[in-house]
């Protein structure tokens, strides 16, 4: 164990640690609020998220980026958001309509609910990883080249964004980091809110607690689910410009580690819990980093999946508790 | 709408005959199932890959599709981590035979199995009391946390991999020819030979001829303990636990079983891979493995062990078949999930019992719709 | 021993969260009577029955049966042990048969495990002729011999009921609960349960009944004990609860409905 090199970095480490946390939460978000409202796991969201990741990049490829700088570059950068939010959102409508609904209205066991989740999860990554076969069906792959290629290894947009470091009381922290953590936070806040405040907020909540009296008061079911998958698949696009920022490289199948970090936040939070999704992702952002220092990098991706098998054991109600929905054995 | 009915009626129940036709029935198919890469039938034979080959495959997978239905189609436990249990069984004879020391592969094989079952043991322990979908995430934590300790640790090889494993004895006793149907007619071809009994690295076939021993003596165990206290305690515990509890059955006690019986199996399936792989390394068991897994059980019929052999069979044999189609395996299987769980969750060969519960169900419907197949929402 | 107490509970107390499910509430069961247990909705019956059986842990008191407490005891061993029920809302097995789903109930007793199964051991061939027989002659009884292989989602209302006896009958218990057995049956039907409960205590078995049908208590059990909002309100033969001006305050127009 790497005690000495641990306790010298610790501050770093732990502003990093937040960073990669705020965008564990972001994620997060999704998961407890779809299983806050209808009790499944929606494995797929992690493809959500990649699929933000991929939009990012195509923007930024596309409106120039690599040679941009200053208000254009910020400009670029303002599309590129955009891109991946809108992008994520119709990712996680789709799903939703085509891979749960029809289950729903079933009222189909979790069982097979789950192994939706499972299929569609798989087949929206290897859509992407194969892109590039895909497109050549339509006899696109010329064209869209630069998009579609390196379907199955890294695609990168190192060196668009050289932002800088900063010392703060004598540590070197990333001003990418700093942004990160701001912005999720301040996202969430914004998420948590329009649940607390408006109609819809409130809608989404009493569908979470009681489906068929929320129904009987008029909140109509099917647009509450929409919404929800909606505000998850919004806050997984923010993650994937976010994360594009600071990681700069994506890849078709790199939804899956995240997404189960990410679930294990919204759990160890408090599943259906939206505080519990930030504390959740917060927590295990830096226990993954510290984790990582002390142990070796090498077993930084078992940190989460222990803590995930042990809070699931020990404590599946998470640090806050479950919320969204009442607690269902 | 139609719903595309392999209804039991339509076909002559095999059930039905008498006992010693039943017999000859069945020691028939196994004789042909045993001769089959012999035969080399054109359609169905695989171009350009050893057919032995690829029909040892298909009994690994019908291995692992049997052990995984009895936990999820019997027990109804959802376990998105057995790949763990065929890792461990495949890591614990590959250094057993060869990476720490130099057993014979016979004697390495009883270990492993113990080794599998073990970990089903500890694994279930601790999580068979946290709820379905918890469950499912746990196990598949399981298995991840598995293959990245393999990963990282030197003793087990890391990401080299262990080479060299250990192969069953052969006897080389006589040859036996195959099959050419160059000339449109078969003839038999004494160039083209299978040795009895060598197990080797060209000729897959005595593997595939193992392979299917283990198949078979496994669907003789699962009927012989399916059709008793035990198959009716799982069964009583996934339609409804609560209720089972209070009829007296040990539910904990038997959902264990279950996860035992099933590590058991992927184990005895993982070590027979890790055998005539000859070498692993962690890329073998990946998740995406459990998810094919998982297709085969849910896309034959889970609950139906003659299902689940077909499943297995689509899964493994399908990507091999036809080539092209490897590359897009993963994609298709997951949509076959999707497709299934959306459209007809109770896979191609459901369970008797499911069936008979659909047909009332449709029977039903039409009378209280009077109309034939609308759907109707349940409240 | 026509005295013998099977069951003592003993100042049982339920609390969840902040609400009193039972409080403080005591009675005996005699060996080999019918006990109704009755009371306007919300007394607390089905969480009485939910404590016997192991299903709640009570907050205080204590449940003896044949003498022994049942504190600590996992539900399955308090079956085995002889406490066996039916449910209010039917919890059959669907997709198991009707004989499927009493054997299961026979296998409460056996101990056959996987090891006998596989190896078809005597034990396992013991059990399974006398899981059978006793699961048909269980199944004759209800009049469902010939349903013994129907699915049992596939019964109709009155079979899945009398299935669910058949099944807790089968565990061979020495106290049989039934919650609400004639829910949902029309007079007839009714009378003929009337009649299979007397035949169940003949049999050997004590029956504790929850029931609503005022008619039907007072007509088929032994003794009453009647409960409102948790409490224990009166306790006698069914003539003196008819009569018993602090059950009729309960029943308060209530009980014109249900005598039908």
């Amino acid at each position: 164990m790497n005690f000495e090199f641990f306790f010298n970095n610790l501050p770093g480490l732990t502003i990093t640690g937040l960073a990669f946390g705020a965008i564990y939460a972001l994620i997060a978000l999704g998961y407890t609020m779809v299983y806050g409202v209808l009790q499944l796991i929606n494995f797929a969201h992690s493809e959500v998220f990649m699929y933000g990741t991929f939009a990012m990049l195509w923007a930024v490829m596309a409106l120039g980026g690599a040679g941009a700088s200053g208000v254009e570059l910020v400009g670029i950068l303002l599309a590129s958001l955009a891109a991946a939010m809108v992008m994520s959102a119709l990712i996680a409508l789709f799903l939703e309509r085509v891979a749960y609904r029809p289950l729903i209205k079933r009222n189909a066991p979790r069982l097979i609910a789950l192994i939706s989740a499972i299929g569609a999860s798989f087949v929206l990554a290897e859509l992407m990883g194969l892109r590039d076969r895909v497109a050549g069906w339509f006899g696109l792959d010329d064209d869209l080249a630069p998009y579609v290629d390196k379907a199955r290894i890294n695609n990168s947009i190192a060196g668009v964004v050289d932002a800088p470091r900063w010392d703060i009381a004598g540590v070197s922290v990333s001003s990418i980091d700093l942004l990160v953590i701001f912005s999720a936070v301040a996202m969430m806040v914004v998420v948590d809110q329009f649940v607390r405040r408006s109609k819809l907020g409130k809608g989404i909540r009493a569908t979470a607690q009681d489906p068929e009296t929320a129904s009987m008061m008029g909140v109509n079911p099917t647009r509450t689910i929409q919404m929800t998958f909606l505000i998850g698949g919004l806050m997984a696009g923010v993650a994937a410009f976010l994360y594009m920022l600071k990681i700069e490289t994506t890849k078709f199948d790199v939804g899956f580690l995240l997404g189960v970090k990410a679930f294990t936040a919204a759990v160890l939070g408090g599943i259906g819990n939206l505080r519990g999704a930030l504390l959740g992702g917060l927590v295990l952002g830096v226990a993954e980093n510290w984790g990582s220092a002390l142990f070796g990098t090498e077993w930084r991706h078992v940190v989460a999946f222990v803590l995930l098998v042990v809070i699931l054991l020990f404590r599946p109600t998470g640090l806050l508790g479950e919320s969204l929905g009442k607690a269902r054995a | 709408m139609s719903r595309f009915s392999l209804g039991t009626h339509s076909l002559p129940s095999v059930s039905t005959l008498p006992k010693p036709v039943k017999i000859v029935l069945w020691i028939s198919l196994a004789l042909l199932a045993y001769a089959l890469p012999l035969l080399e039938p054109p359609f169905i034979s695989t171009p350009g890959v050893d057919f032995g080959g690829v029909l040892f495959v298909v009994t690994v997978y019908m291995l692992v599709a049997l052990g995984l239905n009895i936990v999820v189609g019997y027990a109804g436990l959802l376990d998105l981590g057995y790949v763990g249990f065929y890792a461990v069984g495949a890591y614990t004879a590959a250094i057993l035979t060869s990476f720490h020391a130099n057993w014979p592969l016979l004697l390495a094989l009883p270990f492993a199995v113990l080794a599998s079952t073990l970990s089903g043991v500890l694994l279930g322990w601790p999580t068979l009391r946290v709820r379905g979908d918890y469950l499912a995430i746990v196990t598949l934590g399981f298995g991840e946390i598995i293959r990245l300790i393999a990963i990282n640790t030197e003793w087990l090889g890391d990401s080299r991999g262990i080479s060299n494993i250990g192969r069953p004895p052969s006897l080389e006793l006589f040859e036996i020819p195959h099959l050419n149907w160059d000339t449109g007619v078969p003839l038999l071809d004494f160039n083209d030979t299978t040795t009895f009994i060598e197990f080797g690295v060209l000729d897959q076939i005595p593997y595939y001829w193992l392979g299917l021993t283990v198949v078979i003596l496994v669907l003789i165990a699962d009927k012989l303990i399916k059709d008793s206290r035990v198959g009716r305690a799982w069964e009583a515990t996934r339609e409804d636990e609560d209720a089972a509890e209070l009829m007296g059955v040990p539910t904990f006690r038997f959902k264990l079983l279950a996860f035992a019986t099933g590590a058991f199996i992927g184990g005895l399936a993982g070590a027979l891979f890790a055998s005539r792989q000859s070498f692993i390394n962690p890329l073998n068991f990946l998740l995406l493995f459990s998810i094919l897994f998982l297709a085969a059980v849910v896309v034959g019929g889970q609950g139906n062990r003659w299902g689940v052999l077909v499943g297995a069979f689509l899964v493994a044999y399908l990507p091999q078949r036809f080539r092209e189609f490897d590359d897009f395996r993963v994609l298709v299987f997951g949509l076959a999930l999707v497709l299934l769980a959306t459209l007809r969750p109770e896979g191609l060969f459901p369970p008797r019992r499911t069936v008979r519960a659909k047909q009332l169900e449709q029977e039903l419907d039409e009378l209280e719709e009077g109309t034939d197949g609308e759907e109707k929402t349940h409240a | 021993m026509p005295d013998a107490r099977i069951l003592e509970v003993d100042q049982l107390t339920l609390q969840f969260g902040g609400l009193t499910a039972l409080d403080n509430v005591s009675f005996d069961i005699k060996e080999g009577e019918i006990l109704g247990l009755i009371g306007p909705n919300g007394a607390g019956k089905t969480t009485c029955f939910n404590a016997i059986t192991g299903v709640y842990k009570p907050t205080s008191g204590t449940i003896r049966f044949n003498g022994e407490s049942l504190a600590g005891r996992k539900r399955f061993q308090i079956t085995q042990s002889g406490i066996a029920r039916t449910f209010q809302n039917i919890r059959l097995f669907p997709t198991m048969t009707a004989l499927e789903n009493v054997l299961v109930g026979a296998d409460a007793q056996h101990t056959t495990g996987i090891v006998s199964a596989l190896f078809r051991l005597p034990k396992h061939r013991r059990e399974e002729i006398a899981g059978h027989d006793l699961a048909m002659e269980l199944l004759r009884f209800m009049g469902l011999a010939k349903q013994a292989d129907e699915l049992a989602a596939n019964l109709s209302y009155g079979d899945q009921r009398r299935l669910e006896i058949a099944r807790a009958m089968a565990t061979q218990p020495k106290l049989i609960c039934l919650d609400e057995p004639a829910a949902g049956f029309n007079p007839q039907e009714k009378r003929v349960l009337m009649d299979l409960i007397r035949k169940v205590r003949d049999r050997g078995f004590t029956v504790l009944l929850i029931e609503h049908d005022m008619r039907l208590v007072m007509g088929v059990t032994d003794r009453i004990v009647v409960l409102e909002f948790g409490k224990k309100i009166a306790e006698g033969a069914p003539a003196e609860i008819r009569d018993n001006p602090a059950v009729i305050a309960a029943y308060l127009g209530v009980e014109e409905e249900d005598a039908s």
